[in-house]
């Protein structure tokens, strides 16, 4: 039993990197995409914030399965071709940016209005406004759920599986359908996913305290 | 492009969605029951017990909230009837997971309810004479309940979403019959948009649901 799973320890190696490959570009994208329509949805002009709010409730709204099956066959059906990695990147990519968004608008919203009027008051701009007085306190309120919800899109992952795509839980999947050691397998990638994401909540507590003097 | 719509086919085929819908609400409901248990009494044990007994039940919260559900259901369906000697069926099987999984996610919610709990309000249970398990009961839960029913209707309502997962073990659920029907006829967009919907209604009247009920416990004060 032992040597039939170190045997598969490399295969299993190139699962989990895939799995971290995936994550890594889903937070990418999700915190490009979410902070710019966040800041869309807490400054943007009515219509924008209400093609915001859409986005925003109806991907929370569903269960992540649900979108990556849509993204997957309904774009072929549209006419629009994705490799199967792509399509699930862009697909676990739409469900973190509404929760970033979530992120952002709470982060934002808990800069009291006073900050914003005397940056107003003293002549900056927009833009000076967000940069020098808005993001720098919003962004200790917005780094530890941050980190937090990064375990989502590395738990969300383990969805590809169902696309074909070998990551760490298709990667286990297929070792079993080899060597029947179902248990040990399991509890092995259980381990893994636990370890990746404990560091990350741990994290995220730890900086949450670092942050705790901030009062409003 | 140029992807003509047509529900013909959804409509010939919705009692798999429609029934697929009261078989996850189900889901739902039993795994919610187990879970609201198995939160209530660990948390309530938690806040009132030594460091091995807070350990252990960290361990377990931390474990299962840290794991893809996916993987979970898999273990449990999969895994566990290779080394007990068990045979349960894949609704079973999902139940028994999402309860679990539910559970540790309820500890924490009622966890931090009862951390906040006013000590003033223990104080004075004691003071007039009530007995441990008359405080808990009339005092600590109470108390408890409406400081957490938002975020509690949160993990509910994400713990429903949840039960698209069980599609995995082949349990005829919602996501499951949405998958029939991409299969089946092709109409793959109309069926992840009528599916998307029914998702979405659902929610939003468990929702409401819930919003009720904290009104009602706010009024209460």
């Amino acid at each position: 039993m032992l040597s039939q799973i170190l045997y598969a320890l490399p295969f299993l190696a190139q699962g989990f990197a895939l799995t971290l490959w995936v994550s890594l570009l889903v937070v990418v994208f999700s915190l490009v995409a979410g902070v710019a329509m966040g800041v869309g949805l807490v400054y943007g002009p009515a219509p924008l914030r209400w093609a915001v709010r859409i986005f925003s409730d109806t991907i929370r709204g569903i269960p992540i399965l649900v979108l990556i099956f849509f993204v997957y066959y309904g774009l072929p059906a549209v006419g629009v071709h994705l490799e199967s990695f792509w399509a699930a990147v862009l697909a676990l990519t739409l469900f973190k940016t509404a929760q970033v968004i979530e992120y952002l608008r709470g982060a934002v919203g808990s800069i009291p209005k006073g900050q914003s009027e005397a940056a107003m008051a003293i002549g900056l701009t927009f833009r000076q406004r967000l940069t020098y007085v808005i993001f720098p306190q919003a962004f200790r309120r917005f780094l530890p759920p941050w980190i937090n919800g990064v375990t989502d899109a590395v738990k969300g992952s383990a969805l590809v599986s169902l696309l074909g795509i070998t990551d760490l839980m298709q990667a286990i999947n297929q070792v079993i359908g080899r060597t029947y050691e179902a248990m040990p397998l399991y509890i092995l990638g259980a381990l893994i996913y636990f370890a990746v994401n404990y560091a990350l909540s741990y994290a995220s507590r730890r900086l949450e305290r670092r942050f705790a003097f901030i009062r409003d | 492009m140029g992807y003509a719509l047509n529900f013909n086919l959804i409509w010939r085929h919705f009692d798999k969605l429609w029934g697929g819908l009261l078989l996850s609400l189900e889901l739902a409901v039993i795994s919610i029951a187990i879970g609201v248990v198995i939160g209530l009494v660990l948390a309530v044990w938690y806040v009132s017990a030594g460091r091995v007994v807070r350990a252990i039940i960290a361990a377990y919260v931390e474990f299962i909230r840290n794991v893809p559900l996916i993987l979970l259901v898999y273990l449990v369906f999969y895994g566990v009837p290779t080394v007990v000697d068990l045979a349960y069926s894949a609704p079973t099987s999902f139940v028994l997971t999402l309860s679990v999984y539910s559970g540790a996610y309820l500890v924490e919610v009622f966890r931090s309810g009862l951390e906040a709990v006013p000590r003033g309000q223990l104080d004075a249970g004691k003071a007039i004479g009530l007995t441990p398990w008359q405080r808990l009961t009339h005092v600590r839960l109470p108390t408890m309940l409406r400081i957490t029913l938002p975020a509690l209707s949160n993990t509910f309502l994400s713990l429903f979403k949840d039960t698209s997962v069980a599609s995995v073990i082949s349990v005829p659920e919602l996501t499951y019959g949405a998958q029939w029907i991409n299969f089946n006829t092709f109409r793959i967009v109309e069926v992840y948009l009528v599916t998307t919907a029914m998702y979405l209604l659902t929610g939003y009247v468990l929702l409401f649901a819930l919003r009720l009920v904290e009104r009602r416990f706010r009024a209460a004060r």
